[in-house]
C-alpha cells in the first residue's frame, strides 16, 4: 500500500517519478525547478539509475530523446526558459514518436523574469514552443498529490501515444509542502518493438524525422495528426464544481484554481450561484466540460495576461460571455480580490443575487 | 574463385545519396565493414546528424536514429547511458559538430561519454549548398565567404582533433584522410580502434576524417583528392593526438 508523507511539491513529483520507474534523469539547474534535479542526483546511485547534469537544457532534452529511443523512461524538469531551449527536442520527439516526460515549473517571464509562481507559459506548453505541427498532452496539477498522481499518469500517456507529455507546474505548487500519498513503486513492463536496442533477431529499427519527399512527409504528418485527434477525443480531463445551477462559472487551472475555489466558496456563502471548471489537461483542452453550459457566464482567471481564456472562448458559443482577470509578474490575487471581481460581474450583467 | 572484395552485408541495396566524388560514401562503407568484422551488427546503434549523411539510415542494416542538428552527442549520451553494452557510434559533419553542436561534443568529451565519434571534416556546409563552416580554410571561397574566409570577420579554422584531445575525458583522438587507398586503410584502422576502445569501456573516442567535397569546393573529383594533400593537410595534418592505450582508463 501507499505511504503518507509530508512533502514539497517538487520533491513529491521527483519521488513519484522514481516510483513510476523513471530511472533516467537529465537536467540543468534552474529555479524554481532545481529540487527535482537535486532529488534525482541524490537518489539515482542507490536506485542504480542514471543522473546527468547536462551542459544546457538543449542537450538535456536531446539526451532524453536518446533514452526514449532506447525504450526507457526518462524525464527532464526545468522552468520556462529551459523549455524554450528544449523546445526543439519536444518538436523532435513528437515527430520521432518518442515517449518522455517534461516538467515545466513555471516562473514569470518573458525574458529572465523572476522565480516565483506564474502561469505565463500556457501558450508555450499548449500551443507548442517548438516548430511544426505537433501537440503534447499537458497535465496541470494543482496540489502536491496531483504532482504524484500525474507523474505516474504522464509516463503511461506518453507510452500509450508514443509522444512526449508535459507536466505544467509553477513556482507556487513546487515549493508548497502538503501531505501526499505515495503509491508503491512499480517496475514498468515496457518492451517497445520500435526501440533501438541493436538489430538482434529482427530487422533494423530506424528513427528519423527527415522527410524523403513532400508526399511521404505529408503522409507521415497525417499519421501524427490522426494520433493527436485520438488524444483530443480520449484524454480531456477536468473537474467541475457546482456548475449545473450556476450563473457564473469560474475557469482556472493549477495554482489559480486553488485561489479561485476559495473565491467561489465565498460567493456561494453570499448566495451567488457561482461554479467552477478546473481544466486538468490543458492540451487537449477540456472543451467537453463546457457542453450544456451555453447560458452561463464564464470568468477566467490566470496568473498571466490572458492565455487559457482564448481556449475557453473557443469552447463556448457566445464569446461575449467570457471575461478575464489576471495578475502578472509573479503577483497573485487574493480570494477576496477574485470575489470582488465576481460581484462586479454580477452587477454588470444584472444577475440575481442579494448583493 | 576467391572473393577478395565484396560489398559489406550490412549495407542495404539503397544507393548512397552523396554527390559523385564525395568522401562520405567511403567512410560509410568503412563503418559498415568494421561493424561487420567486429561482429557488432546486433549491438551497433548509429546516430546520424543533420548534414549530407542525413539519409544514411537507409543504407545500413543496423539500428539508427537521426538526431537534430548538432545534438547527436546528446542523443548518443542518452542511448549509451541506457544501453551501456551496445556500440553507440555518433557520426557528424563539421557544420553539425563544430558549429551547431560545439557545446554538445565538448561536454560529451568532458563527461567522458563512452561512445565513438566519427567527425567528417570537409571544410564546408555540404547539404545546405556550400556555406562557410568553422572549419573552412582561410581564403576559401564559399557562398557565405564569397571573397574568401577572412580572419578579421570569421576567425581561424577549428582543429577539432587537437582541441578535443586536450579534454581529459577524451580517450583517443586521431585525424585521418580518405583520399587514397593507403589513407583509407589507415582511416579504417583508426575507426576500428575507436570502436574497440568503446567496447572495452574506455572514454570518448574521436576520429576526424578529413573528407573531399568536390561539389562544395567547386572542383573536379580527382582534383579534390589532390586538394586534401595540397590545401587541407596544411591546416589539418594527419596524426594521433591522443591515445591512452589499451591499459588506460
Amino acid at each position: 500500500m501507499g505511504e503518507k508523507v509530508f512533502m514539497q511539491g517538487n520533491m513529491a513529483l521527483a519521488e513519484a517519478a522514481i516510483r513510476a520507474g523513471c530511472k533516467y534523469y537529465f537536467g540543468y539547474p534552474i529555479t524554481p525547478a532545481s529540487e527535482i534535479l537535486e532529488y534525482y542526483a541524490e537518489k539515482m546511485p542507490e536506485e542504480n539509475g542514471v543522473f546527468v547534469q547536462a551542459e544546457t537544457e538543449v542537450s538535456a532534452s536531446n539526451m532524453i530523446a536518446g533514452v526514449a529511443a532506447a525504450g526507457k523512461r526518462a524525464m527532464m524538469a526545468t522552468s520556462g526558459p529551459g523549455i524554450s531551449l528544449g523546445a526543439e527536442a519536444i518538436s523532435f520527439m513528437c515527430a520521432a514518436q518518442l515517449p518522455a516526460v517534461l516538467v515545466n515549473v513555471m516562473r514569470p517571464g518573458p525574458g529572465d523574469g523572476d522565480i516565483v509562481a506564474c502561469q505565463g507559459d500556457y501558450f508555450q506548453a499548449v500551443k507548442g514552443a517548438g516548430h511544426g505541427d505537433y501537440n503534447t498532452i499537458v497535465l496541470a496539477p494543482y496540489s502536491a498529490q496531483e504532482m504524484v498522481d500525474f507523474a505516474f499518469e504522464a509516463f503511461e500517456l506518453a507510452e500509450k501515444y508514443r509522444n512526449p507529455v508535459m507536466i505544467l507546474s509553477d513556482g507556487g505548487l513546487a515549493k508548497m509542502m502538503e501531505s501526499v500519498e505515495l503509491p508503491d513503486r512499480i517496475t514498468p513492463d515496457i518492451q517497445f518493438p520500435w526501440a533501438l536496442t541493436g538489430a538482434k533477431n529482427r530487422s533494423a529499427n530506424v528513427i528519423t524525422t527527415c522527410a524523403k519527399s513532400p508526399k511521404q512527409w505529408e503522409e507521415y504528418n497525417l499519421v501524427l495528426q490522426e494520433k493527436f485527434k485520438k488524444m483530443k477525443d480520449a484524454e480531456q480531463k477536468w473537474e467541475s464544481y457546482k456548475t449545473e445551477d450556476a450563473d457564473v462559472i469560474v475557469v482556472a487551472f493549477g495554482i489559480s484554481a486553488r485561489i479561485a475555489l476559495s473565491a467561489v466558496k465565498m460567493a456561494r456563502e453570499n448566495n451567488m450561484k457561482v461554479g467552477m471548471i478546473r481544466p486538468i489537461t490543458l492540451w487537449p483542452f477540456p472543451e467537453k466540460a463546457f457542453k450544456g453550459l451555453e447560458d452561463k457566464y464564464f470568468f477566467v482567471t490566470e496568473l498571466n495576461a490572458g492565455q487559457m481564456v482564448e481556449d475557453v472562448r473557443l469552447s463556448v458559443k457566445d464569446k461575449e460571455k467570457v471575461s478575464f482577470y489576471g495578475r502578472l509578474g509573479g503577483m497573485t490575487p487574493t480570494p477576496k480580490e477574485l470575489y470582488e471581481k465576481l460581484i462586479e460581474l454580477y452587477k454588470e450583467h444584472k444577475l440575481d443575487a442579494n448583493i | 574463385m576467391k572473393v577478395v572484395y565484396k560489398r559489406p552485408e550490412l549495407l542495404t541495396d539503397a544507393h548512397f545519396s552523396y554527390c559523385g566524388g564525395c568522401g562520405h560514401g567511403i567512410i560509410n562503407k568503412l563503418l559498415a565493414e568494421i561493424i561487420e568484422e567486429e561482429k557488432l551488427s546486433e549491438k551497433a546503434i548509429l546516430v546520424w546528424p543533420i548534414g549530407c549523411s542525413v539519409y544514411a539510415d537507409q543504407n545500413f542494416k543496423v539500428d539508427s536514429i537521426c538526431a537534430l542538428h548538432g545534438r547527436a552527442p546528446s542523443v548518443g549520451t542518452g542511448l549509451k547511458r541506457a544501453l551501456p553494452e551496445n556500440a553507440v557510434i555518433v557520426y557528424q559533419g563539421d557544420g553539425d559538430l563544430v558549429s551547431e553542436g560545439m557545446a554538445e561534443i565538448m561536454h560529451a568529451a568532458i563527461r567522458g561519454e563512452k561512445f565513438s565519434v566519427i567527425f567528417v571534416n570537409n571544410a564546408i556546409f555540404g547539404m545546405t549548398g556550400g556555406q562557410m563552416a568553422p572549419t573552412t580554410l582561410l581564403g576559401q571561397e564559399t557562398t557565405t565567404s564569397p571573397y574568401g574566409r577572412k580572419v578579421e570577420t570569421s576567425g581561424y579554422p577549428v582543429k577539432m582533433a587537437e582541441l578535443i584531445s586536450n579534454v581529459q575525458g577524451c580517450y583517443f583522438s586521431e585525424r585521418v584522410y580518405v583520399n587514397n587507398p593507403k589513407n583509407i586503410m589507415n582511416a579504417k584502422k583508426a575507426i576500428r580502434k575507436a570502436i574497440q576502445y568503446q567496447m572495452e569501456g574506455k572514454g570518448l573516442s574521436f576520429v576526424e576524417v578529413v573528407s573531399q567535397c568536390p561539389t562544395g569546393w567547386g572542383v573536379k573529383p580527382l582534383d579534390s583528392l589532390k586538394m586534401v594533400e595540397t590545401e587541407m593537410s596544411k591546416e589539418y595534418p594527419l596524426g594521433v593526438f591522443k591515445d591512452m592505450g589499451v591499459n588506460g582508463n
